[in-house]
């Protein structure tokens, strides 16, 4: 940690740079419309991931409802199911999970924690939404074509994505999912230049790069991560539409059709897995690591405590996010690439495993001795935890070769990627919108309902997912629209899958608290006031909340400390915020990585 | 732990211009690239993103190229043109070549005028860039009429590899799409300058903001580096 004492000439310095000049809304369009304030584009961003969220999350039901009552819904036929997973799973991990922590959090968080009025630049920003916005659309549209969305596959290997016989493979399907996603990415590159931007050169006075809270830290690199990555999707989604549209042969070989020859030759089908898992791979940690830098923050709020090894957190979530960039063959070892890439891949998978690892222990040390309190976003943070270690520990058995193979495309990897990037950061965004709620509206969510939402979905999510993994082990494959014909599935397969459905219902009906919450305590919660958690990040220490247009008034914040002063020995109250002079913390040894 | 030793995080090391002021600037407040501008910033980052969608293109263009299974057709003879009965291999390709590096001189010394609030020159010197960069798209686009004519399309080539038509339309395509969004982009800016709107403090019709003449140099990044994209295609597709 850089320590300051009060009044140093370095830190405090005079402005060299002006204040900015703000834009100011004129009309109620400009302001809560094509509004250019980040606090009003992170809270659109939010609810339209929300709302694509639920639309996601009704598909899962009626793909539960197919594998644990084969046959009883008739109108859930092959087609369907195959259209549900793909559209579950694009838009879960693109347009819910990416958009709200970059978008969402992105926006809001990243100009109150660094002490700047807004985003360096308001009207991209704003742009970047209303394309988000438009590649929604666009998404939602292929529901209401004739062919319907495609069902490719969340990873719409070709040359199945657009051959007859998938689901909207020769139909408009695929073209608006490719176009869809073309669209996301223009979007985010707008919003994702801006977030990038303003951590590296718009902080308040005396805002290190090392004082700054680490959830910033983890959107700042998860944003320039995808800044990196969305490139190689770009890519691959240009030349598989012209694959489909135009009829090139980039990812097509030749291959023959209903008995006929196609018309096509030479093209490499691996060639988009490896695009397509450059980007892939790295979306995990972009999900990953603003989760990994909330649940920092919340456990280092709520338990009290500074965090444990600060500079090693920084470190390793920038370790983590150069080292995805070399793994994403490990998605592909069965996919007949070269036998000695994957132990190549095997091997840096595993190194992921370090600096991940660092960042576990970290947390569970801030907790150490902390005076934890039990509050609704602790215990989504705690919730967290275990839940990642959960999902990162089947982790290591998938990034070996020897075990992967047999376990490929099997109900594990289901289990595993649902446990690891599904359950655990939505269980961060939980928990963030818990302890951030009341900053965006000056009220308090209700706190009965939050903990019953929190048991039904903490236990509920280990009810679904955790018997995947004995499902995966007993060899049941997955993406199969129907397994009832299966002679080595034994019955109790068929009774789990009954039961993970059940859950799985009920864990999504208990959402509903949620959004009930959240729309009743808009006006019926208890009033907040400005920084309800005792936190000393700047978010919470803006003169009005929720924090008006410009956020801090006439004068910027000034910064004298880091993120984590909490229970200062000597300190009359247990929390310093950052924008507090005062003497310097004089607690031999506390939390210097 | 003893107490931590205090560290001025603004002081400059001024006789150690290496990785020691690299770590003070990104070590201090506020801006971590001292004296940049958000503008400049925003633009390089961009570079460095459009940077992996051209790599990932070409990359694939030449994954494409080793995995097809049909010969690859030969450059030189494709992209020859007969002048007065004498076939030049590659001809169109080294002017056009020309014409784009030359822009990125004519925008180089525009910048330079720029920043001398020398409106006339400026404004000139980018016109002249934004019209060097429309007579290379407006070759590209005979590039393109030719080979069209000679039957190529992204499907199939008379000559081998269906993969060749494919990466080298989508490939210059891109490319002019860039040139071509530059060229807009210059003519804008241009106007800005001469009328000047960066000394009037004029603002911007879609954002509301004034602009500055940093404006010009932010432009002519992005126009140097689409001039450095094209050297690479040149090599890439064309030499190979």
């Amino acid at each position: 940690m850089v320590d300051v004492p009060l009044g140093s000439a370095g830190v405090v310095a005079a402005p060299d740079v002006e204040d900015v000049e703000l834009y100011h809304p004129h009309s109620w369009v400009t302001k809560y419309v094509f509004s250019q304030d980040a606090k009003v584009i992170a809270i659109q961003y939010s609810f339209v991931a929300l709302s694509v969220g639920l639309i996601a999350l009704v598909l899962s039901w009626l793909m539960r409802l197919q594998l644990g009552f084969p046959g009883v819904f008739s109108f859930i036929d092959a087609n369907a199911y195959y259209q549900f997973i793909t559209m579950h799973g694009m838009m879960m991990v693109v347009y819910v999970l990416t958009a709200l922590f970059l978008g969402g959090f992105g926006n809001y968080l990243i100009p109150l924690m660094v002490g700047a009025r807004d985003m360096v630049f308001p009207y991209v920003n704003m742009l970047s939404f209303w394309v988000y916005f438009l590649a929604v659309l666009i998404l939602v549209a292929s529901f209401f074509i004739p062919g319907g969305p495609t069902g490719a596959g969340w990873t719409l290997y070709p040359p199945q994505a657009i051959t007859t016989g998938t689901p909207g493979g020769q139909d408009w399907g695929i073209i608006l999912m490719l176009m869809s996603l073309m669209v996301f990415i223009i979007g985010f590159t707008m919003g994702g230049l801006n977030y990038v931007v303003t951590v590296l050169q718009a902080r308040a006075r005396g805002m290190t790069l090392m004082r700054m809270p680490l959830t910033v830290w983890g959107i700042f690199t998860a944003s320039f991560m995808a800044l990196l990555a969305f490139p190689a999707l770009f890519v691959g989604a240009v030349m598989m539409l012209f694959d489909r549209v135009l009829g090139t042969s980039f990812f097509m070989p030749a291959m023959v059709e209903m008995g006929q020859p196609l018309d096509r030759n030479g093209g490499s089908p691996l060639l988009f897995q490896h695009l397509f898992w450059f980007f892939g791979h790295p979306e995990v940690y972009i999900v990953a690591l603003p989760a990994f830098g909330i649940v920092s923050d919340l456990i280092s709020t709520h338990a009290r405590r500074n965090i444990f090894g600060y500079r090693m957190m920084v470190w390793a979530l920038l370790a983590i996010g150069a080292l995805s960039f070399i793994v994403w063959a490990h998605h592909m070892y069965v996919s007949g690439m070269n036998p000695y890439f994957g132990f190549f891949f095997a091997t840096t998978t595993l190194i992921i495993a370090v600096p991940t690892a660092i960042k576990v222990y970290n947390w569970i040390l801030t907790l150490w001795r902390g005076d934890i309190h039990l509050n609704v976003p602790m215990l989504f943070a705690l919730a967290f935890i275990v839940t990642f270690v959960n999902g990162g520990l089947t982790g290591l058995f998938l990034g070996n070769v020897v075990v992967d193979v047999p376990l490929s495309d099997t109900m594990f990897v289901v289990a595993h990627f649902h446990m690891v990037m599904g359950v655990a950061p939505i269980l961060v965004i939980f928990g963030a919108i818990y302890h951030w709620y009341p900053k965006v509206t000056g009220r308090m969510l209700n706190d009965a309902l939050g903990k019953l939402h929190f048991w039904v979905t903490f236990l509920g999510a280990y009810a679904i997912f955790f018997p995947m993994h004995y499902l995966g082990l007993m060899g049941i494959p997955r993406r199969y629209h129907d397994i009832a014909d299966m002679a080595f599935v034994p019955p109790s397969a068929h009774t789990l899958n009954a039961f993970i459905t059940i859950v799985a219902l009920i864990v999504g009906a208990a959402q509903l608290a949620f959004v009930f919450n959240l729309f009743w305590s808009l006006r019926h919660g208890r009033n907040s006031g400005g920084n309800p958690w005792r936190a000393t990040t700047l978010e919470w220490q803006t003169p009005e909340t929720p924090p008006p247009h410009g956020n801090w008034g006439n004068d910027l914040p000034v910064v004298y400390r880091w993120a984590y002063d909490y229970s200062v020995p000597g300190a009359d109250q247990d929390f310093l915020p950052q924008n507090q002079p005062g003497p310097s913390r004089a607690a031999p040894g506390a939390g210097h990585g | 732990m003893a107490e931590q030793a205090v560290t001025d995080t603004t002081h400059t090391y001024p006789e150690a211009s290496d990785l020691r002021s690299i770590a003070a600037d990104f070590s201090s407040d506020r801006q971590a690239f001292r004296n940049v501008s958000w503008g400049k910033a925003m633009m390089w980052i961009f570079l460095l993103s459009d940077t992996f969608v051209f790599s990932c293109f070409l990359i694939s263009y030449m994954t494409a190229r080793m995995s097809t299974t049909v010969p690859w057709p030969n450059a030189s003879e494709v992209f020859a043109l007969t002048i007065g009965g004498v076939t030049l291999p590659l001809i169109l390709i080294a002017i056009m070549t020309f014409v784009l590096i030359s822009s990125s001189g004519t925008m180089a010394m525009a910048v330079n005028f720029a920043y001398r609030r020398d409106r006339r020159k400026t404004a000139i010197l980018m016109l002249a860039t934004a019209l060097l960069g429309a007579t290379f798209v407006g070759m590209q686009a005979f590039e393109w009429s030719k080979l069209i004519h000679e039957g190529v399309r992204p499907w199939s080539n008379p000559w081998g590899a269906a993969q060749f038509g494919s990466s080298f339309f989508m490939i210059t395509g891109f490319h002019g799409t860039h040139v071509s969004f530059g060229v807009l982009f210059l003519l804008i800016v241009a106007r800005k300058v001469w009328r000047g709107d960066y000394e009037h403090q004029r603002r911007g019709f879609f954002t509301s903001r004034r602009g500055d003449y940093e404006a010009v140099e932010i432009m002519g990044l992005y126009w140097h580096f689409v001039d450095l994209v094209w050297v690479f295609i040149f090599a890439f597709f064309y030499l190979w």
